[in-house]
Parts: C-alpha cells; structure tokens; sequence
C-alpha cells in the first residue's frame, strides 16, 4: 500500500504521458539500460542476479511500477535505486523502453 | 657448448629452402606465453592481444551473450574456456585464433574454473541453478550437480576439486572429482545472499563476501572438516548505506601484507583485515563504490576501480599505510584491470572509450593503448597457473 501512496506523485507527474526526453539523453539511457542494467540483468536483459527484463517477463507490469522501481530500487535485494543518476521522467523513458511501448 | 649448439642451428636455419619460410610466416605464433584475451561484451567477440608488443593481433567472434563473461585457460596455455552470460561454454585455439568447441550448457551462467590437472571446466549457472562439470577436451558433460539456487564464486581447488556457493539458499559446497565418482559435500551455510568468493591463492581459505546480511564467511579447506567462520560482523550493506550500483567481485580482494582487502559494500571504502587474527586493522576512504581490488604482483601496492557513475577512475593504495598514492583517469567506464605476471604493467580496460589503456606501474606513465569494442574482462594467459581460477 505504501508503495501505491509513494507511486501517486510519479504518476500526476508522468500521467498522461512522460515529457520528452531529448534524442541525445535517450541514447545515453540506451547505453545505460544495456550496460549497467546489463551487468546484474543480462546485456540482452534475459536475466542474470537480476531478474529478466524482456519485453515478455514485464508484459504484466505497468511502465509506472517499474519506473518507481527504477527510481528507489527494491529493498532486501540487490536493486538499487537510481534516482540520483537518472530523473522520473527518464525513468518513465526506460520503462516504456523495455516494454517496447 | 650452448654457442655450438646455436651457431648449428643458425646454419640449418640458413639451409632451409627459401620457399620455406613464407609457410612459416604464415603459420599461427607459436607460443602463447605472453598472449592474452579480452571480452568484448557488445559484439560477442574476444579480441588477441600480445602484451609484448602491446598491441592486439586478432580477433575470435560468434561467442554470443559476453555480458559479465570471464574466461579460464588450459595448463598449455593453449585453449581459453569462455563462460558466457547466455549459458554458453566456449573453447577457443589462441594459435588458430577460433571456436573449437561451443556448447549451451544452461540458460544463464556466470562464471567457471578449469581443475588444477587441466582436465575437467566447471560452470556456474544462474539458470537453471546448479553446477555442470565438462571434459576439457570434448566439451562432453562429465557431472550435472543441480540445485534449486543461482550459484556464484566457483573456484577451483587442489586435488580435484571445486567449491561454490549460492546466491538464493546462502549454502556452500565442495564437489571432490578425485576419486571414480565425484562427491559432493555441502560445506555449511554461509550466510544470506552470497554475491562472491574467492580462494585464496594458497589454496587455504575460501572466503565468501555476503550481499543479504553483514559480515564475511571464511571456510578453512586446509582443515579435515571444513566449517564456516563468521568475520568482520559489522560488514556489509545496511538499509542507510549508499545504493551498490556494480557488484563488486572477489576474485580481485586482495591478499598483502598479511591482509585481506576487502570491498565495502554500500560504503566508498575499503577495508583492510589481519589475516591472522580476521580483525579490522584500517579503512580507506575511496572515490567510489569499489568492484575489483586487486594486488599489483611483486609491490606494496593494489589497484582499484569503481562502480557507476563514478567509474572513470582508477586509485592505487599503498598495502602498509592504507593511503591513495595515486588517481588515474584511464578512461570512460574502467570494467576491469589485469597485471603482467610480474607487476610491470597493467592493462585496463574501459568499455565506453573503446580502449585498453597500458600503464608502467612504477612511473604511472601510458605505455600505450589498444583499440577494442566495448571492452570489459582482460586476462592473460598466466592465469592457466593460478589456483583458484
């Protein structure tokens, strides 16, 4: 329930849709999600310490959810919150890239 | 004597037909030595290098998913066994510079060792869990250990043997292939959420970094009866450290001066324990989260790189007085530094530069720098002679 209440900024912020991310910065947090994500999630996302991050394994998960996981990580795992590198919308921006939105 | 020997084969060299030694020059380098591979983690490729001639000489491809890939090498010298993020195992020919061998042996993987007669590769996998044991020669599968959790810090050690442990049940266990039939023995639990270990390279202490709760397991494999010991209590990642944005690896802690070196986990530290007595003796504030700590052979000194963001940097440490001599910036994302077997240099890879950058470690001079696509691990060929590997 908490995580709901902690998602409700994110989503008026990022609702209807997230802002723009420059063409630029989109190649940068490409290279993020392959590299860095890649090293516990796999380079080609099937998986590692980290779970599967394919378009597949996050049918069922919402952009939003998986943004605020980007952004404060998952605590008592090894996933570790992004928020001080990357922005909510560019969160948003990843979410929606690895679900291929 | 040795001068007659010498100035006969001169002669012979001299009376071989001339047509001959185009053939030869077109045959593979006949030594290995002082060759080495790099994974190029991107393109699923693993570039040759010679670091005599500090420069690269070839290039093997078609290894598939390299992402977090690291490689072992066959006593000769001869042979590399890739283990591949993707479950692939790969045997590649330095002298041919190509596949000989490749098989899917899981569905995800992280790591492996070769035994210390060179006969048998074990692999570690995430995916479906467990431990599989390989002929070295034929790639034929010689043990399938299954278990129900991701396995990490495989080591190889003497008589046969290798030691692992697991991510998901925090056990560890030992698989004997000494005998007829392997015999696998669970060593104890460890501890919550093991992220890696590493044998010491005398082969006396298999020591266990713990990810999901505090402290450091050490399992003394000289001992009859192996069992777990808890250390340094009070380390490890508490809910108010910083976010661990790169596992750090294990294989790189550092054995000197009589000490462990050890990673902080959550913390820009590392952490420096008497061997003996297992107590903390000093910190050492760091530039970042470090992921390998490694000892430069025959110094004082060990090197350290760090994890995103801050992973353009590179810091030497001084073993005896715990302090940074010196920051380098080799490039944009340093993944992974190897040294030459006797200290002179190190390579350094860094992933976002395209390079392998090669520092004198004495003056911290360049030396050189080769081109690579997204390097990441770089290991030279006198690993086939380190325990552990």
């Amino acid at each position: 329930m908490r995580n709901l209440l902690a998602l409700l900024p994110l989503l008026m912020l990022t609702q209807p849709c997230a802002a723009e991310i420059a063409a630029d910065r989109a190649q940068i947090l490409e290279h993020i999600v392959l590299q860095d994500c890649g090293s516990c999630h796999g380079l080609t996302l099937k998986g590692g310490l980290g779970r599967p991050l394919t378009t597949d394994a996050l049918a069922h998960a919402d952009a939003e959810g998986l943004a605020l996981i980007i952004l404060d990580g998952v605590p008592g795992t090894a996933m570790p919150p992004w928020r001080p590198l990357i922005t909510e919308d560019e969160a948003m921006w990843i979410a929606r890239y690895l679900k291929k939105d | 004597m040795k001068r007659l020997v010498f100035a006969a084969m001169t002669v012979s060299l001299l009376a071989l037909p001339a047509l001959v030694l185009p053939a030869l020059a077109q045959d593979p380098c006949c030594a290995t030595g002082d060759l080495g591979l790099v994974v190029e983690r991107a393109t699923g490729s693993l570039l040759v290098i010679d670091r005599s001639d500090r420069a690269s000489i070839g290039r093997i491809e078609g290894l598939g998913d390299l992402s977090h890939a690291s490689l072992t090498y066959s006593p000769d010298e001869r042979f590399a066994f890739v283990f591949g993020r993707d479950g692939g195992l790969t045997k590649v020919d330095m002298l041919t510079r190509s596949i000989v061998g490749r098989i899917m042996q899981a569905g995800n993987s992280i790591g492996g060792a070769i035994s210390d007669d060179g006969r048998l590769i074990a692999v570690s996998n995430y995916e479906p869990g467990g431990v599989k044991v390989f002929d070295a020669d034929t790639l034929a599968l010689v043990a399938d250990i299954p278990g129900n959790s991701k396995t990490i810090g495989l080591v190889d050690v003497p008589g046969h043997r290798f030691a692992w442990s697991t991510w998901d049940s925090g056990e560890a266990f030992m698989a004997d292939f000494s005998g007829t039939d392997p015999v696998v023995t669970k060593l104890g639990d460890v501890g919550k959420n093991p992220f890696d270990a590493v044998l010491t390279d005398d082969g006396h202490t298999y020591l266990i970094g713990l990810f999901g709760e505090k402290g450091v397991t050490a399992i003394d494999l000289w001992d009859a009866n192996p069992t777990p010991v808890r250390f340094l209590k009070d380390y490890g990642k508490t809910k108010d450290d910083l976010p661990v944005y790169k596992m750090p690896h294990l294989q790189g802690w550092a054995f000197t001066q009589g000490q462990y070196v050890l990673p902080a986990v959550g913390q820009h530290e590392l952490l420096w324990v008497n061997r003996d007595t297992l107590q903390e003796v000093a910190r050492t504030p760091m530039h970042g989260q470090p992921v390998f700590i490694i000892a430069q052979p025959g110094s004082p000194y060990v090197w350290v790189n760090f994890a995103t963001p801050l992973n353009d940097t590179v810091q030497v440490v001084d073993s005896r007085t715990h302090r940074v001599v010196k920051t380098l910036t080799p490039g944009k994302a340093v993944l992974h530094m190897e040294f030459a077997p006797r200290g002179a240099e190190v390579w350094i890879s860094a992933r976002d530069d395209n390079k392998l950058v090669i520092y004198d470690t004495r003056t911290w001079q360049v030396l050189g720098e080769v081109a690579s696509d997204s390097p990441s691990g770089i290991f030279f060929t006198a690993r086939a002679h380190r325990t552990g590997l």
